[in-house]
């Protein structure tokens, strides 16, 4: 599969212009990437967890989207897409139908790690082919910046504020696309917007046109919640990826494949610096609490080279 | 010719299920509802139908991807009970708003807690104003009935709205009873093709369903919701017609009982409606001239109808099988009072609760109630409204007296 940058971008836009995201929002970009994955010719059926994306894209009478497409509600986009797919074999055997459709979910965090998570997992194990795409942002962005189980450790948000008792999250984020993993569907990726977009539109491409379940995990900076200048957001991926907070690795028919290492792993407060729901952590007195979350990304990273120098 | 057979209610919808023959079924079992996903896993096991049967996760689930299949423009369906269908709360309202035309086998049960898997209509009667079609059973045979009709309400195009078939947990959901089955060939006819005119499959026409409507347009997709609530009830009395010219079986709103001429009336749904017409008929064969009205369709709500077949009656009982907590009895009770207040306000009705959680309700119990009814009427007896039937201990209730019962002469105690 080979990868012309020039050539994806003048393909004509899924996700319309004219939608109400907000300037610089990483989710919308997540949504272009994986929509430009789809063959041109191939029609699809986009579906989609209630959230920011869902107000912003389809606000009645006006939808952004120019396939088909169907909200239900929060915590069902695993279920629903499964019914949609379904009518597909069955109309299709049936002979009512003839083109070939494909099936794209999405979800934020909040959709996809919590509310979402028993719909997604049932629809994951029952190995519907739909691919369903989570665009993490890290926190419930469409209420006002409520904690995920995304969120990071000691993220400020508006449930776990920063105060004079208070460092923030006191949790760590749960590791998604692992527990996807475990449900060894066919497919599983985790990217992030980065320079010409190659590693995204390769895995959604692989997503897509693997028969079978798959999931993608997307990590797509929100500037409101993250508290960082919206222009900077190619940055902060790329920080991401660099100091190995937000890995790229796939998992593919069960073989963990890591994508990505950087030549000189980079310090976390390389990542943490430019976002200002990390400031406290900068405060002289809380060095401890940046040496802990250090230890965390090591850890995981570690994890994630033993798995895939296993395979 | 129609075949003869012994079915229960679970068999009797399965088949019926069979022969209908829809695209996609997703379900989770629950009891009493549980058989109705086995029977029909079943018949595609043995190539006897060719639904695809998705087995979800979750009650939440099954509702949110028959949404999906009906969204995508296939014929679905799910089936379930109580705390199943308590569970399908937020997705009964999205398949009614998104005027999905997908059927709900429900088999009422008692909502928890305590858990009780026995029938009563808190399940359904809690979902009344979901925007679905609700249409009630008797007994296996019109629960047969009832679903091969169902499609052909849900889908026309002045109604478009989801449809609930509802039958008593265990008293009908198990109970074996003789049934007149259909042909196939007579019930695929009847049923027909389901072509919809916009669907998400559809590769000439995309559509977006689902959206974020504000306050502009919120109000306006009720009324269209309503409109076609409304439109419901012709749909519901011509393919009802219809159906009897194909059957032998008429159906309409509700089946009137030995009405007519009736002085003293139930209105009842389901199962104890067998029950009570035996009650009917002794009390008749006393002398006493009473009847019985069993409401089948309870939403759309048939009211003037209701208010004009009990407009000659002196006094009904609004028997409900579900609770309402305003500590002044249930739905029905409510609905039918609204009826009678706006159309037959002559008409002097009171409201009693049985059988919840699947508690016994019996022929000697019916009885006794329309006793007490001639004898609020005929020798001024106080009459004991909003009590529980059959309950063991002691029951609050409002004890009325005096005719019309002015407000000055009810007396609100425990008795």
């Amino acid at each position: 599969m080979s990868y012309n940058f020039k050539q994806e971008m003048n393909k004509p836009e899924r996700l319309a212009p004219g939608h109400r995201m907000c300037a610089g929002c990483g989710g919308t970009i997540a949504v272009r990437a994986v929509l430009r994955a789809l063959h041109e010719g191939d029609k699809a059926v986009i579906g989609n967890a209630t959230g920011c994306l869902e107000v912003s894209t389809f606000m009645y009478p006006y939808t952004a989207y120019e396939d088909s497409y169907i909200h239900n509600a929060f915590e069902n986009a695993g279920a629903t897409m499964s019914g949609v797919e379904t009518a597909y074999n069955v109309l299709k055997r049936k002979g009512k139908i003839d083109d070939t459709f494909k099936f794209i979910t999405f979800g934020g965090d909040g959709g996809t790690y919590d509310i979402g998570l028993q719909s997604l997992s049932g629809a994951m194990e029952r190995n519907h082919d739909f691919v369903y795409v989570c665009y993490d942002n890290g926190a419930y962005m469409n209420t006002g910046i409520q904690r995920s189980s995304a969120t990071p450790m000691y993220a400020d948000t508006t449930t776990t504020p920063v105060g004079s008792k208070s460092n923030g999250k006191m949790q760590n984020r749960k590791d998604l696309a692992t527990i996807l993993a475990a449900h060894d569907i066919p497919y599983v990726g985790q990217s992030t917007l980065l320079g010409n977009f190659k590693d995204i539109h390769t895995k959604a491409e692989k997503a897509i046109y693997t028969e079978g379940a798959a999931f993608l995990n997307i990590m797509a900076p929100c500037p409101r919640g993250w508290r960082y200048p919206t222009e900077d957001i190619m940055e902060i991926c790329k920080l991401g990826v660099e100091t190995c907070y937000w890995p790229l690795f796939e998992v593919d028919h069960g073989k963990w494949i890591l994508n990505y290492e950087p030549k000189k792993k980079l310090p976390i407060e390389d990542f943490l610096r430019p976002q200002g729901r990390f400031k406290h952590l900068f405060k002289k007195g809380n060095e401890d609490l940046i040496v802990q979350f250090q230890e965390e990304v090591d850890r995981r990273w570690e994890d994630l080279l033993y798995r895939c120098a296993r395979d | 010719m129609a075949i003869r057979e012994r079915l229960s209610g679970n068999e009797a919808i399965s088949f019926a299920i069979k022969q209908v023959n829809p695209d996609v079924m997703p379900a989770f079992p629950i009891t009493p509802s549980t058989e109705i996903p086995q029977y029909v896993a079943n018949y595609i096991a043995n190539g006897e139908m060719d639904t695809d049967f998705i087995p979800v996760e979750s009650e939440h689930s099954s509702m949110s991807a028959t949404i999906g299949a009906s969204a995508a423009g296939a014929r679905a369906l799910t089936a379930t009970s109580s705390c199943g269908l308590a569970l399908m709360w937020e997705e009964l309202y999205v398949a009614a708003s998104n005027r999905l035309p997908l059927a709900l086998c429900l088999v009422n049960r008692a909502l928890s807690g305590p858990i009780n898997i026995n029938c009563d209509h808190s399940d359904s009667m809690g979902a009344r104003d979901t925007g679905f079609i609700q249409i009630y059973a008797e007994n296996n045979q019109e629960v047969y009935d009832n679903f091969i009709q169902a499609y052909r309400i849900s889908e026309h195009k002045d109604v478009r709205l989801p449809i609930m078939i509802c039958q008593d947990g265990f008293i009908t959901s198990h109970a074996v009873e003789n049934i007149e089955l259909l042909e196939d060939d007579k019930v695929k006819n009847f049923v027909g093709e389901y072509n919809p005119e916009n669907y998400l499959l559809n590769a000439e026409q995309p559509m977006a369903m689902g959206p974020y409507a504000v306050s502009n347009y919120y109000m306006e997709t009720k009324m269209a919701q309503n409109t076609a609530m409304q439109n419901a009830k012709q749909v519901i009395l011509d393919v009802g017609k219809e159906f009897g010219e194909m059957s032998g079986r008429n159906y309409g709103f509700f089946e009137e009982y030995r009405l007519e001429d009736a002085d003293y009336a139930f209105v009842i749904i389901g199962s104890a409606a067998g029950t009570s017409k035996d009650a009917v008929d002794k009390l008749r064969e006393e002398g006493m001239k009473v009847g019985l009205l069993k409401l089948r369709v309870f939403r759309p709500f048939p009211d003037i109808e209701i208010a004009k077949a009990l407009s000659n009656c002196k006094a009904v009982a609004i028997m409900d099988r579900s609770e309402g907590f305003r500590s002044k009895g249930g739905p029905l009770g409510s609905e039918v009072k609204a009826a009678l207040y706006d159309y037959a306000k002559n008409v002097t009705a009171f409201n009693l609760i049985y059988g919840l959680g699947g508690r016994d309700f019996t022929v000697e119990e019916a009885e006794g109630i329309y006793k007490e009814l001639a004898g609020y009427v005929e020798e001024g007896k106080s009459f004991e409204e909003y009590r529980y039937i059959g309950l063991r201990g002691e029951s609050y209730s409002v004890t009325r007296t005096g005719q019309k019962g002015s407000v000055n002469d009810i007396k609100s105690e425990r008795v």
